[in-house]
């Protein structure tokens, strides 16, 4: 199957290791796996902070760059939340097929075993526009406890939301930080050893924080769980 | 008097709250509980999305004809023996209810818990004419008696805990009436029983009852107000004047509407099945004397609003507030106004206008995570009036913001120049500061800053392509 990988401009930029992740994933489950040069962002951001005109400038791009593709995999919850859910509100047709990872590989590939190995104790923070926007539900879990050797632990107030927000951490930096002590203290009461989500962005704000405070647990995308396997 | 007049913006108002160990917690324990109340009570409903829809399709209507529904409980009520009268905005509602007071010849009026009297001050304007006030809903009654402000929409004096109101009651019960007993505990049954002894007085004395209402039933004119104390009765039958003022859209077409709401309501607000005491009055009864004062104060410039007339299908249930991670960390009180949390954020900005820093900072005193409309029980979609007021927003001046953003839109409307900046951030990567300057360091204050790559998706993807082409 022919897919077009809508990276997303943060793992594009700070974290190139979750598009690779998810390309080998794609690839190792057979897909063939384009990326369409011309793409950049969703407009998430201006959006989000009220820049409507710029926002549907991105869109428009976005439009574009995935002319022609029937199935456009997104390894982010909120961006493909702002391509589905929000495009309309800005007059923009969203292209049909946009599949947030966990939903490509549960309802289109129909796989939950993705043949992944990842011997390590693990907490699953689901974001909320995973969870609420898409409602993708349990899959993120389901593909998570068929991983060899990985023992999932739940995470206590898990869709309570983690404080970031996007520029909600710059223009209410206190009540977000208050909201992310309150998140990593959940994630500290699991033991686990690393907390796994499908969007990098609260990654960054949560995994910021453990890492300031020396909390020895790692964060990592669902993609980079997912692609690891016993050659690793 | 205490006021929200004059309030600061909403990061500052919440960032001096987040710093109140105390707050936090009796916040955190309050919200939760009633969190876990609401999601049980609901969960057994096996109909719940259907009666949700249900709410919000018959809001919508009543709305959509508001001018009908306005004129024929206006009928319904002079029918039944009652007075009804119009306010365009909070001074002339404030003035009518003055007049009518002073009429009466009284300087002491009970008040049943009213969100619409509260929005127009009424207590402030009551209290310069010379009359005294009395709230007699328990929560109410120690924001009075403190010289505080209302935190909550259903529990207004959830900020505080019992020793702080044990401490308010012995302290100030004394000046308004009937004083605490010697020795009082802060156990919850003595407290609520020296209330009690202290309002009982109250009511036996008034002439005068002031309440708000739920719900007005148009094609009868008949008012309800739920509530879980019984001094709400009290004061709507006991005082020989009935002033009750109620908010334009707390309209409902006929008691077949009602039913909807009388299953939503107590579910999503006390999280119980049904609320303990419902009073439904209509018109006046012998001897008594009944006035409406139905009060606009910005909602018709609302309901002009294609996104934000969805805040006026609120019923006030407060499941957004017990939800809202922000409102759990920031209290009702940075929100400058009656109507704190997720309803505040999007109401509040709607009906005074984008006016001020404190109204433009509401609708981003939110993360968008969503919970609040996942429980809203008439489906108030608040994270997209969110958004439309903050598009409104920066259509005012906001130069710094727009300029910042208006860069980043040319970069990112560029994939040449991302690949650009992508790598010179990537060059720089070395020097990645522990702390960011400006407006930035509200991250780095609390998060370290991520180090970016030395290499971007992109550039690894075209590296991997031509790697392989050159195979
Ligand atoms: S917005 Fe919805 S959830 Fe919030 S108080 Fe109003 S009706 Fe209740």
């Amino acid at each position: 199957m022919r897919v077009a990988l809508f990276v997303t401009c943060v793992n594009d930029t700070i974290f190139p290791g979750t598009g690779r992740a998810t390309v080998r994933l794609l690839e190792r489950l057979g897909c063939t796996v384009d990326f369409p040069m011309e793409q950049t962002c969703c407009g998430q951001m201006h959006f989000n902070t009220g820049y409507r005109d710029d926002a549907r400038a991105l869109a428009r791009r976005l439009i574009s760059a995935f002319d022609g593709y029937d199935a456009i995999v997104v390894p982010s919850g909120s961006c493909a939340a702002m391509v589905r859910e929000w495009y309309p509100s800005l007059g923009v047709t969203p292209p049909a097929g946009v599949h947030e990872l966990s939903e490509f590989l549960v309802d289109v590939l129909g796989v939950t075993d993705v043949g992944a190995y990842f011997p390590h104790t693990v907490t699953y923070h689901p974001t909320c526009h995973s969870l609420r926007a898409l409602k993708v539900g349990s899959r993120p879990l389901d593909l998570l406890s068929q991983v060899r050797g990985l023992t999932l632990v739940p995470l206590g107030g898990a869709e309570e939301c983690c404080g970031f927000g996007g520029t909600f951490a710059l223009k209410n930096p206190a009540v977000s930080a208050a909201m992310c002590a309150d998140k990593v203290r959940g994630v500290l009461d699991t033991g686990a050893e690393v907390l796994c989500a499908a969007d990098n962005s609260c990654l960054m704000h949560i995994g910021g924080s453990l890492i300031r405070q020396r909390a020895g647990v790692r964060v990592l995308h669902l993609a980079q769980i997912l692609a690891s396997t016993e050659e690793d | 008097m205490a006021t929200f007049i004059g309030m600061p913006a909403f990061p500052e108002a919440s960032a001096r709250a987040v710093g109140d160990a105390q707050l936090r917690h009796n916040l955190r324990k309050a919200t939760h509980t009633i969190r876990a109340r609401r999601a049980a009570v609901v969960a057994e409903q096996p109909d719940w999305a259907g009666l949700r829809a249900a709410g919000a399709a018959i809001k919508d209507r009543t709305l959509r004809h508001l001018d009908v529904y306005l004129e024929r409980l206006e009928s319904a009520v002079t029918a039944a023996g009652g007075h009804v009268h119009w306010a365009e905005d909070a001074a002339e509602a404030d003035r009518i209810v003055v007049d009518l007071v002073r009429a009466t010849g009284e300087t002491e009026v009970v008040k049943v818990k009213s969100m619409a009297t509260q929005e127009i001050d009424l207590n402030a304007a009551l209290a310069a004419a010379g009359i005294r006030a009395y709230e007699t809903d328990l929560a109410e009654l120690i924001v009075q008696l403190g010289d505080d402000l209302p935190s909550h929409i259903l529990v207004p004096a959830i900020h505080r805990n019992r020793a702080e109101i044990r401490e308010i009651f012995s302290g100030r019960m004394a000046s308004w009436g009937r004083p605490a007993p010697e020795g009082l505990t802060d156990d919850p049954r003595a407290l609520a029983e020296a209330a009690r002894l202290h309002l009982r007085e109250r009511f036996l004395r008034a002439k005068v009852g002031i309440s708000g209402a739920n719900f007005a039933v148009a094609e009868t004119g008949t008012l309800v107000v739920l509530e879980s104390e019984g001094n709400g009765r009290m004061c709507v039958t006991l005082p020989e004047t009935l002033i009750s003022v109620v908010g334009i859209e707390k309209i409902v077409p006929t008691w077949r509407d009602l039913e909807v709401f009388l299953q939503l309501l107590p579910r999503s607000s006390t999280g119980e099945r049904m609320n303990p005491y419902t009073s439904m009055w209509t018109g006046a009864t012998e001897g008594q004397e009944f006035h409406l004062v139905l009060v606009d104060n910005g909602r018709t410039s609302v309901l002009a609003d294609r996104v934000g007339r969805q805040a006026l299908r609120c019923i006030r249930c407060s499941a957004c507030l017990n939800v809202c991670p922000v409102y759990e960390r920031a209290g009702g009180h940075a929100y400058g106004s009656v109507y704190p949390g997720p309803i505040g954020a999007i109401l509040t900005p709607q009906l005074r206008g984008l006016t001020g820093p404190l109204e433009e900072s509401l609708p981003y005193a939110s993360t968008l995570c969503g919970a609040c409309y996942d429980v809203c029980p008439v489906a108030i979609n608040i994270p997209e009036v969110l958004l439309d007021l903050r598009a409104k927003v920066v259509a005012g001046d906001h130069r710094a913001e727009r300029l910042a953003m208006g860069a980043a839109r040319r970069v990112l409307d560029h994939p040449k120049w991302l690949a650009l900046a992508q790598r010179s951030v990537g060059r720089l990567r070395r020097w990645t500061p522990r702390h960011l300057p400006g407006p930035l360091s509200a991250w780095s204050d609390t998060r370290e800053v991520p180090v970016p790559p030395r290499e971007s998706f992109r550039d690894w993807w075209a590296r991997r392509a031509g790697e392989e082409g050159g195979r």
